[in-house]
């Protein structure tokens, strides 16, 4: 009964979250505080904390570690099922459908609108990205007495890297994870 | 491309490490398929990687679990979708399973923190790199009316709450009434 509960709980969460993770969050907290109480407010901070410090969807994150919580492994599989399923089921469908009619002069002129736009949805997503990691916060004002100027150096470093050589954007990342390990140690010392 | 148990490996193993360094949000994933599916592998090119983004973006759920389903259907049909989402969904499943047990020692870790706080600021380089090669490419052609959707779009995106279904809604609806408009004109010379 729970695998259930857990099942559609998180399969409502994947399939209303247009829009990325932010739009998954009010569901989440509707989800696992309001309605069920697997979780207290303050572990559900927690859980943003931590999907925030690890890799993977926050809406896979959340619907593992409350699986995990309320039911165990078998827990944490069911409702990471249940937040999958709507995705596999409408991409693809859509998938079909694009790959079907994208030769359709309708359907290219849409795609082609949709371009810039999906350049602007990830350029406004780089901007909190890029916020997070300068000042430690993701929306605008900024104040530049916050800029941190290690960050600042690691950024400019690894975006020279990104353009001027064939490195991969993996190794960027841990070189710069690294980077502030090392000048970590060498602070705490 | 022959459908082999090695090119099977390599789509999973694909979209398990995409998905297990997809830190600081789903957007992070399409730098990374890009350098993977249209740099190195070659398996799609960067127009057909935007379209996929697109579709990815307009649907529910996960934008990495999505853009995966994509590509494995892309590549292998249903069973390539299949394999793809177990792929992406594994990473995320195995890590927070384990920290679970001990997330309070985990979050308050200052050498987890360190190396965290460091890969945030690679990150932000790989989506800003990113960001430059795709706003060039839109730009490349001199276009006025994809340029101004484009600005237009990031600013509804960054400073206002306008969900980002009703933006790609419109852009959509633009896109497909000026290609309707320009077929429109070429019949109107054939007369």
């Amino acid at each position: 009964m729970i695998y259930l509960q857990l099942f559609w709980s998180f399969f409502q969460v994947g399939a209303l979250s247009f829009g990325g993770g932010y739009a998954a969050l009010p569901l989440i907290q509707e989800q696992v505080i309001e309605q069920h109480n697997w979780l207290t407010s303050t572990e559900y901070i927690d859980v943003l904390t931590i999907s925030q410090m690890t890799p993977g969807p926050i809406a896979l994150n959340a619907s593992t570690f409350v699986g995990t919580k309320v039911a165990g492994i078998p827990g944490s599989l069911v409702a990471t099922l249940g937040c999958i399923t709507p995705s596999v089921i409408i991409v693809l469908l859509l998938a079909v459908l694009y790959y079907k009619y994208k030769g359709l002069s309708l359907v290219q002129g849409v795609i082609k609108g949709l371009r810039p736009a999906v350049v602007a949805l990830i350029a406004s997503a780089g901007l909190s990205i890029l916020l997070t990691a300068l000042f430690n916060k993701d929306t605008l004002p900024i104040q530049w007495a916050e800029l941190d100027l290690i960050s600042l150096v690691l950024f400019m470093i690894g975006l020279v890297l990104l353009r001027k050589t064939k490195i991969g954007p993996i190794y960027v990342m841990l070189a710069a994870g690294l980077a502030r390990l090392i000048i970590y140690g060498l602070t705490t010392l | 491309m022959k459908k082999d148990t090695s090119f099977y490996w390599t789509l999973f193993l694909s979209t398990f490490t995409l998905s297990a360094f997809t830190f600081g949000g789903g957007y992070v994933i399409v730098p990374l398929m890009q350098k993977r599916f249209v740099a190195e592998l070659k398996w799609i090119d960067e127009e057909e990687m935007l379209d996929l983004v697109a579709i990815a973006q307009s649907s529910p759920g996960p934008i990495a679990v999505n853009a995966s389903i994509i590509i494995g259907y892309r590549m292998a049909g249903i069973r390539g979708a299949l394999l793809s989402v177990i792929g992406t969904s594994l990473p995320p499943l195995i890590i927070i399973t384990i920290v679970s047990y001990f997330y309070l020692a985990f979050r308050d870790n200052p050498i987890v923190n360190a190396v965290l706080f460091g890969m945030q600021a690679g990150v932000a380089a790989v989506i800003v790199n990113v960001v430059i090669n795709m706003v060039k490419d839109i730009t490349k052609n001199k276009l006025i009316l994809p340029i101004v959707v484009m600005i237009l779009s990031f600013i509804a995106a960054a400073f206002t709450s306008i969900n980002i279904v009703v933006i790609l809604f419109i852009c959509g609806a633009i896109g497909a009434y000026t290609t309707h408009k320009e077929t429109q004109k070429t019949k109107g010379g054939l007369k």
